[in-house]
C-alpha cells in the first residue's frame, strides 16, 4: 500500500501542530466558536449530541495492521473502547475530548493517517472497490488512481471552498461495488476498442433531498488526462455551482439544471486550456504510484484445496460462512474473506478495540498485513489462502467477527441516527437491530437470499437509502419517529433510485411492514434464484403496495 | 406556561450540559434552572451566552421541558437522548451511572 514520502509526512505533521494551536486559541478565547468551527471541521472534528466526534480518513478503504492497531489504541486511550466504520470507508470515534484531539491526530500521523478531507466543502476522501487488487473481474486496481487523486486534491487551494462538499469514487471492475453512480464524480476503469484502459467519467450523482444518478460526460478518458479533466470539472462546478442555497449547491443540481451535455461542453472548453499543462500525468509518475500497489507475494497454489474442501464438508457452520462471506479471488488458491460488522441484533459498523487488535493480528497472519473497509460498514481480508480459511474463521468466531451474513438481510446498513448525530430526525440503529433480530435465524436469511436494507436517520441519506433494495428514511412527524420506505433502488452498475412506496410507518409498525414486504416477495417469486430485487423489477411495486396498505 | 432550560455542549470535552442561573453548567438536567418560555427564558439564554460562557460551552439554546420539580424531562426525543446517552448503549453517557 502507499507509504508517505517526506512531503506527505511533513504536511500531516505541520497540520497537527497547526490544529493544536487553533485548539489552544479557542480554549483561551482568542478564537470564537464561529471562527473555530470551520477550522475544526477541516480537521474532521464534529460536535454531535453527546460529545465531539472525530472522523478519520481511510484513503480508498485500505488499512495497514499498524493503522488498525492505532485505531484500537485511540479507542482505548481517548474514547470509550470502540470505533464506528462509516459508509464512506472512514472510521469515527464518538467520544473524544477536544483537548485530546491534537494528541489523537499526532498518534494518527505516526501511522500515516489524518482527518483532513473528512468534512467541509472540499474534495473529500476518495473511495474505492473494497476488493481492489483481489477481484477476479477487475480490469485494473483502482487504488493507485485514488492515491493520485488524493495527492492532487489534498488541500488543493482552488478547491478548498467549493459551493458544497465533493465526493468521488473509483471502480476498476465492471461489477460496481463502490457505488460510483451516486457520487459527485464516479470513475469506472474501462477498455476502449483499441484495448487501452482509461476512465468512464460520470458526474452529478448524489442522494440527499434530490437524489440523482450520475451522468456519463466522457465515455473514455485516457489515463494521463485524469487530473486535468477532473480539474476542469471542478473549475466549472466552482464557478457555476450555486452558493445561494445550501440545498441546491451540490454539483448534481448544476448538472441537472443546465443539462449534462451543456455541462460536458463547459468542461471541454476549460479542459482545452489545461490538458497539456503540468497536470498531465507522465507515465513515470503513474508507474511510481502503481509500484506502491503491486500484488502481494502470492504463492503458487493448486486450484483445489483438500483441507478446505474437507472442512466445508464436515463443519456446517464454517460451510455457511464460506457460502455467504467468502468470494472468489483472482489468484488461484486464494479467497476474499468478508468480515461482517453486523452481528445479529448488533450495531452496524461498530467494532471494539479488542476486535480491532485481533483483526490486525489475523491480517498479519493470513492476509499480508492489510485490511479493507467497505461502504457497507464491513471489513475485508482481501487475500487469504483457501487453506487458511478454516483457521481464520475459528479465530474470527472467537472475537464475534464471523457472522455469516454478508449480503443477506441482516447485513443492513444504518447510520448513527438520533443516538449520536446532531442532524438526525429519528433513530436508525434500534430499527436496524429490531429488523436484524426479526430475521436473524440463518435458515430464514438463506431462504430470503440476497437483499440490501439501508436506513438513514434523516434526508442527508448517509447510508444511501435511496439506492437500497429496501430503503428506510427516518423522519420526524409531530415529534414522533416515523419511517418512510422506498423500494427497488440499487447502487451497483445498474444504479437506480428507489421509489417511495406510500405513507410512512410508526416505530411500532415499521418492522412488520418490512416483514410484509419480505413475505410478499417470498410468495410471488418464481423460484429461489429470483432475488427480491429481480422479483420487484418483474412485478413492479403494486403487489408490495397492496400488501402494505390494503389491510390498513 | 411552557417551561424551558438552557442546554449546550461543554467546550473542552463536548458533553451535553445544562445551565443554572448562578452561572454554572451541569451534567444533569435536574440541576438546571427552569424558566417560563418568553422573556424570562430569553434573558437566561442571554446570560448563558455571554462572553465568559463562550469560553465554557458551545452553542447554548433553549429546550422545552415537560415537568417542573426535581425531574425535568425534555419534550423532544432528541433532547431526551442528550440527557441520557445513546439509547443503544445503556452502558455509555449519563445513563450509565
Ligand atoms: S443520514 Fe442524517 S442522521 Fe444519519 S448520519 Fe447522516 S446526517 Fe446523521
Amino acid at each position: 500500500m502507499y507509504k508517505y514520502d517526506d512531503y506527505d509526512q511533513q504536511l500531516v505533521d505541520e497540520r497537527v501542530e497547526q490544529f493544536r494551536e487553533q485548539v489552544n486559541r479557542r480554549l483561551s478565547g482568542e478564537l470564537s466558536e464561529e471562527e473555530f468551527r470551520p477550522l475544526r471541521l477541516m480537521n474532521g472534528v464534529y460536535l454531535q449530541l453527546h460529545a465531539y466526534m472525530l472522523r478519520v480518513a481511510i484513503p480508498y478503504g485500505t488499512i495497514s495492521t499498524a493503522q488498525m492497531r492505532q485505531f484500537a489504541y485511540i479507542a482505548r486511550t481517548y474514547d470509550k473502547g470502540y470505533g464506528h466504520f462509516t459508509t464512506r470507508q472512514n472510521i469515527q470515534f464518538n467520544w473524544p475530548k477536544l483537548v485530546d484531539i491534537p494528541d489523537i491526530l499526532k498518534d494518527l500521523s505516526k501511522v500515516q493517517m489524518h482527518a483532513i478531507q473528512t468534512s467541509g466543502n472540499c474534495i473529500r476522501n476518495t473511495t474505492a472497490d473494497q476488493y481492489a487488487g483481489a477481484s477476479f473481474d477487475e480490469l485494473e486496481d483502482p487504488r493507485p488512481w485514488c492515491e493520485i487523486i488524493r495527492q492532487w486534491s489534498t488541500m488543493h487551494p482552488e478547491f478548498t471552498y467549493l459551493p458544497r462538499k465533493f465526493k468521488m469514487a473509483v471502480t476498476g471492475s465492471p461489477s460496481d461495488r463502490a457505488a460510483v453512480a451516486i457520487h459527485d464524480i464516479g470513475l469506472r476503469i474501462r477498455r476502449d476498442d483499441q484495448g487501452d484502459l482509461g476512465f468512464e467519467v460520470m458526474v452529478g450523482g448524489g442522494l440527499g433531498r434530490t437524489p440523482m444518478i450520475g451522468k456519463t460526460i466522457c465515455e473514455f478518458l485516457p489515463k494521463e488526462d485524469l487530473l486535468s479533466y477532473l480539474e476542469a470539472i471542478l473549475r466549472v462546478y466552482n464557478q457555476f455551482g450555486r452558493r445561494d442555497n445550501k440545498y441546491k449547491a451540490r454539483i448534481k443540481i448544476l448538472v441537472h439544471e443546465i443539462g449534462a451535455e451543456t455541462f460536458a461542453d463547459l468542461v471541454e472548453k476549460e479542459w482545452v486550456h489545461i490538458r497539456d499543462s503540468a497536470l498531465q500525468l507522465p507515465q513515470s509518475e503513474i508507474d511510481a504510484i502503481q509500484a506502491h500497489f503491486t500484488p502481494p507475494p502470492f504463492e503458487v497454489l493448486p486450484s483445489l484445496s483438500s483441507v478446505f474442501a474437507d472442512k466445508v464438508a464436515t463443519d456446517q457452520a464454517f460451510a455457511y460462512w464460506v457460502k455467504n462471506n467468502v468470494r472468489e479471488h483472482k489468484q488461484q488458491g486464494y479467497a476474499i474473506a468478508n468480515i461482517s460488522l453486523k452481528p445479529v441484533g448488533g450495531i452496524p459498523g461498530d467494532i471494539s478495540h479488542t476486535q480491532m487488535d485481533a483483526l490486525a493480528d489475523l491480517a498479519d497472519q493470513y492476509s499480508f498485513g492489510e485490511i479493507r473497509s467497505t461502504h457497507e460498514q464491513n471489513l475485508v481480508l482481501a487475500h487469504v489462502k483457501r487453506d487458511d480459511l478454516y483457521a481464520l474463521w475459528q479465530k474470527l468466531d472467537a472475537y464475534d467477527l464471523a457472522t455469516p451474513n454478508s449480503g443477506l438481510i441482516t447485513d443492513l446498513i444504518a447510520c448513527p441516527g438520533l443516538d449520536y448525530c446532531a442532524l438526525a430526525n429519528s433513530r436508525s440503529i434500534p430499527l436496524a437491530q429490531r429488523i436484524s433480530n426479526r430475521f436473524g435465524e440463518l435458515d430464514r436469511q438463506h431462504d430470503i437470499g440476497k437483499i440490501q436494507i439501508k436506513i438513514s436517520g434523516c434526508i442527508n441519506a448517509c447510508t444511501h437509502h435511496h439506492v437500497g433494495h429496501i430503503g428506510i428514511l427516518g423522519v420526524d412527524k409531530k415529534g414522533q419517529e416515523f419511517y418512510q420506505i422506498t423500494l427497488g433502488g440499487r447502487a451497483d452498475e445498474h444504479a437506480k433510485i428507489g421509489k417511495i412506496v406510500g405513507a410512512g410507518f410508526s416505530t411500532d409498525e415499521v418492522v412488520d411492514a418490512v416483514e410484509t414486504l419480505i413475505d410478499t416477495y417470498l410468495n410471488l417469486r418464481e423460484n429461489k434464484e429470483e432475488t427480491f430485487l429481480d422479483a420487484f423489477n418483474r412485478v413492479g411495486e403494486q403487489p408490495f403496495k397492496e400488501a402494505l396498505y390494503d389491510a390498513r | 406556561m411552557t417551561k424551558q432550560v438552557v442546554t449546550a455542549n461543554r467546550l473542552d470535552d463536548g458533553l451535553a450540559v445544562f445551565y443554572k442561573a448562578d452561572d454554572s453548567w451541569h451534567n444533569s438536567i435536574d440541576q438546571a434552572s427552569q424558566v417560563d418560555a418568553g422573556p424570562e427564558a430569553e434573558a437566561l439564554l442571554a446570560q448563558a451566552s455571554d462572553e465568559r460562557n463562550q469560553l465554557c460551552v458551545v452553542g447554548p439554546y433553549l429546550i422545552d421541558i415537560d415537568k417542573e420539580g426535581a425531574h425535568a424531562t425534555p419534550v423532544r426525543y432528541r433532547e431526551m437522548i442528550r440527557t441520557l446517552g445513546p439509547s443503544v448503549r445503556p452502558d455509555l453517557g449519563y445513563q450509565a451511572k
